[in-house]
């Protein structure tokens, strides 16, 4: 296989208008005889939904939630990012270029990114146009502020609901042409496999989650829009029903999956608390700008925190970065938190935490400040963890929150299975081995709104409008009995481990393993621990319930069998990748002051994985796709 | 250290839409008090997988309060004892030792039982479809500057653009009504300039929905807005219905 990224040559800001301008266009006449499945219904997959049916599309949706509206795009919180410069503070399409492939470490594609800083502007119009009440000035006009990683306010919001409020957007986009009748609409419906027929996405099988019958669909083009995998660590920021299932079956039929062991870590989440946890929350990043992060000097000082004075706490980020102090990028605070309480110093009843004090600034601006700025994050924090932090610093801890890997795609936005296309998280392509805040929202949309409208028509001119196999076609029959022969295999172990119990036995060992901070020795042992655990999930796992009926145990089930074949190649990727880069920090690659070493020399390409089998271990074969930087120079970031 | 507490709880079990319901008890020890209400259904739920009982199937999936899959109904309240919260932002120490607590499903004809406490809340998708949007296609907008929005107007609709629509406004609402999440979406979009030229049209669209749908109308109980987990206000639904009526009246 020859990985062919298909970017347009030419020079850098010219190559997307002269790729839509080469690009073949379908008439609108033949668009009527085409059909295009979107699974997923978040930024990107919405987004996308409603912008092809309003070219003429026949387009089918699907998600696995109740209604659209809950895809988890929704708990976004901070705001997105765009170029606009209206601050007047210097910024410019290069310049958020130029900061996204910083801030990912230098491990995206140039092409890419700069399209996404290219269509970011139109993306804040569009949403505007839909009646998103992003925040204003009392001019009229947008406020912005400003967010991680950058030296410039780009970042427009709405309050704290900014996912929620551009997921409402794409939504309702959506459901005017479900109510139009362009788009045939499916919640409550999980994909389990996608169909190739003659090396073409042809169709998906579906789950009906309701009635537990399988399902089949034909089209001429399949988009994943189905988010990432951060749930592999079982806690995490993710919402609870989000899974890899989509994107690692389609995987299993040939699409390569790329860069999988680039997973962030956000560092500012409410710690755990119990065994019984099961999700983390994440604390918005704004708060570094007020708050002071630091841990007791003394190993198990188990004073009250207001009780310690200042010369026995370690402010360690300040210390150690003074001309950032709290405001570093997420993987650099996450790591500093790990090494801290590796150390000893970390609070609480876990010792697995950081303070996060707000004492100074309250002196400083005063409690209404604060409160104006921050009131609903306290309020938040103090619903979990029963703590008010205006009196008693807040307990910080680093936990999983986006997935920067994902299935491989062309400058296109499609894998290497023709006539499958993966958007948002699910793909890999924009942000490197690091995303850079505010960034998530704005890429989804783009991929959603303004690049698959364009890209997918290339595709969709060059097949035979109208074509169709027929669902009785042996692809399909093949792929419906995979899927129920697994669903039958799950229900019939009857052993007696719950599902949970696995799955949060894998999330340890990711975590531990596979995390903040990786080695050689530890990657190896992972590999062997989630060999041993997946065999004993397939003997001894416990599915409660039947298949025909509403049963999401049955459903946990399944993502989890998927999560154990990705966990062995997050370890695997981890395990190649001999270079610190991003959020993947290796121990064996670092500087003498214990930053992220890269090696530009031997890797600074794209690993992307072609499945191979499953047969005791996972075999998969490696493929590179070499990083050319021709427009940015290569350079250590620092952040001192 | 954190406390413990022994927990009575008594669950609604329906197989389907058609089947009888009935109540289910169960006794939890040890329930953490740091525990949110939805990890300890998880917790009864592994406890009753490994006595190979069937467990309670119930909807949720963000568990930060955004999403709007939770909507439990406990001891006759929509997500509960705590103001301004859903289910899955409602922690076991609002809760005491040996309590007795009663989960059921929202009760609504408009949102049929499909399993346990799970209901299909499909209905308000379809009032959404009717004329929840503003039309506009993809790549068509203007600049975004080139509109001003007082930023009163702008805080104001996103006060209304809040809701997560859970159907706690529903489960509240003695005749079952949907008036609260339907004028909440209304008065989002009518708010802004965008929104404004659709203004008779979508409120039309809307309630007619609303109403074919089964639910009921508005008495102006005010329990919708008791129990809304983000604090949307009954004015949203004084001015659908002053819409609804200028609309109709100018229409005919």
């Amino acid at each position: 296989m020859k990985l062919d990224s298909k970017v347009p040559g030419g020079p850098l800001e010219d190559k997307w208008d002269k790729h839509i301008k080469d690009i073949k266009l379908v008439s609108p006449n033949n668009k009527r005889k085409f059909e295009i499945i979107v699974v997923g219904t978040g930024l990107a997959g919405g987004a996308a939904a409603a912008s092809f049916a309003e070219l003429g599309y026949n387009v089918r949706s699907f998600c696995i939630q109740d209604s659209a509206r809950r895809a988890h795009s929704i708990a976004a919180q901070g705001g997105i990012n765009a170029a606009k410069n209206y601050p007047n503070d210097g910024d410019s399409i290069w310049r958020l270029f130029y900061d996204t492939i910083k801030g990912g470490d230098y491990r995206s594609r140039e092409s890419n990114v700069y399209r996404l800083a290219q269509v970011s502007n139109e993306i804040i119009d569009q949403a505007v146009a839909q009646g998103v009440p992003f925040a204003r000035e009392y001019g009229g006009n947008l406020a912005n502020r400003s967010f991680g990683g950058a030296q410039v306010s780009r970042t427009f919001y709405a309050r704290g609901q900014t996912g929620q409020q551009l997921l409402l957007g794409a939504y309702q986009a959506m459901m005017r042409q479900v109510h139009n009748g362009n788009i045939k609409y499916h919640p409550r419906h999980e994909m389990l496999d996608v169909v190739v027929i003659d090396g073409q996405a042809r169709g998906i099988i579906t789950r009906d989650l309701v009635s537990g019958e399988l399902c089949r669909y034909e089209a001429d083009a399949v988009v994943l829009a189905t988010g990432g995998y951060g749930n592999v660590f079982y806690l995490s920021t993710n919402a609870k029903n989000s899974n890899v299932t989509a994107a690692w079956r389609a995987h299993k039929r040939g699409a390569t999956f790329a860069n999988p062991c680039y997973v962030q870590v956000h560092p500012t989440c409410i710690p755990v608390s119990g065994d019984y946890q099961s999700k983390l929350t994440l604390m918005s990043e704004s708060l570094r700008n007020d708050g002071r992060v630091w841990v007791p000097k003394k190993k198990g000082d188990d004073r009250h925190p207001n009780d310690i004075p200042d010369d026995e706490r370690y402010y360690y980020l300040e210390e150690r970065y003074p001309s950032f102090g709290n405001l570093v990028p997420r993987d650099v605070a996450s790591r500093n938190a790990k090494m801290v309480c590796d150390d000893g110093l970390g609070v609480g009843d876990t010792g697995l935490a950081v303070y996060l004090d707000f004492r100074d600034a309250i002196k400083r601006d005063g409690r209404e400040t604060i409160e104006a700025k921050y009131g609903n994050l306290f309020e938040m924090y103090e619903n979990i963890a029963g703590e008010n932090p205006y009196e008693r610093p807040m307990r910080i801890y680093p936990a999983v929150h986006y997935t920067m890997g994902g299935l491989w795609v062309d400058y296109n936005l499609q894998t290497t299975i023709p006539g499958l296309y993966a958007a948002g998280e699910a793909n890999f392509s924009d942000h490197g081995a690091n995303r850079l805040g505010a960034s998530a929202l704005m890429q989804g949309l783009s991929d959603g709104y303004f690049v698959l409208p364009y890209t997918i028509g290339d595709y969709l001119a060059k097949q035979e409008p109208g074509k169709r196999y027929g669902t009785d076609h042996d692809a399909f029959k093949e792929a419906e009995s995979a899927a129920q022969a697994q669903i039958d295999k799950l229900l019939n172990i009857d052993g007696d481990r719950t599902i949970v119990d696995f799955h949060r036995t894998l999330g340890k060992i990711v975590w531990d393993k596979i995390g903040i901070a990786r080695n050689a020795e530890g990657l190896k042992s992972a590999i062997e621990e989630i060999q041993a655990l997946r065999e004993e999930f397939w003997q001894n796992v416990k599915v409660p319930g039947e298949k025909n009926n509403y049963n999401k145990y049955l459903e946990f089930a399944g993502r989890v069998a998927d999560f154990f074949e990705l966990a062995e190649l997050m370890a695997q990727d981890a395990l190649q990748r001999e270079e610190s880069a991003g959020c993947h920090l290796r121990e064996e690659y670092q500087t003498e002051e214990g930053e992220a070493l890269r090696n530009d020399e031997d890797f600074s390409y794209v690993a992307a994985w072609e499945y191979k089998g499953l047969n005791g271990s996972l075999e998969e074969t490696l493929h590179k796709e070499n990083l050319e930087f021709e427009f940015v120079e290569l350079k250590q970031r620092s952040y001192k | 250290m954190s406390k413990e507490m022994t927990i009575h709880l008594k669950y609604w079990k329906q197989d389907g839409p058609n089947a009888k319901g009935y109540f289910e008890e169960y006794t939890l020890d040890n329930v953490n008090e740091h525990m949110s209400f939805l990890e300890m259904l998880d917790v009864l739920n592994e406890e009753l997988m490994l006595q190979d009982k069937e467990p309670v199937e119930f909807d949720y999936d963000c568990r930060e309060g955004i999403c709007g899959s939770c909507n439990l109904v406990i001891n006759g309240q929509a997500h509960g004892p705590k103001e301004r919260v859903a289910v899955c932002q409602l922690h076991m120490r609002n809760y005491g030792d040996g309590d007795h607590i009663t989960i059921e499903p929202p009760r609504a004809a408009s949102f049929p039982v499909i399993k346990d406490l799970v209901v299909d809340r499909s209905a308000f998708d379809r009032i959404i479809e009717a004329g929840g949007y503003v039309s506009i296609k993809t790549g068509s907008a203007v600049e975004a500057n080139s509109i001003p929005v007082q930023k009163e107007k702008s805080d104001e609709a996103f006060d209304y653009a809040t809701c997560i629509g859970c159907g706690a406004c529903v489960a509240a609402c003695p005749n079952a009504s949907a008036s609260l999440f339907t004028g909440a979406k209304i008065a989002h979009l009518n708010k802004l300039p965008q929104g404004e030229v659709e203004r008779s049209n979508r409120v039309v669209a809307m309630v007619d929905q609303m109403k074919e749908e089964g639910f009921g109308d508005c008495s102006n109980y005010a329990e919708c807005e008791a129990v809304c987990p983000v604090g949307i206000s009954i004015s949203a639904i004084a001015e659908m219905r002053r819409d609804y009526m200028k609309a109709v009246v100018s229409g005919g």
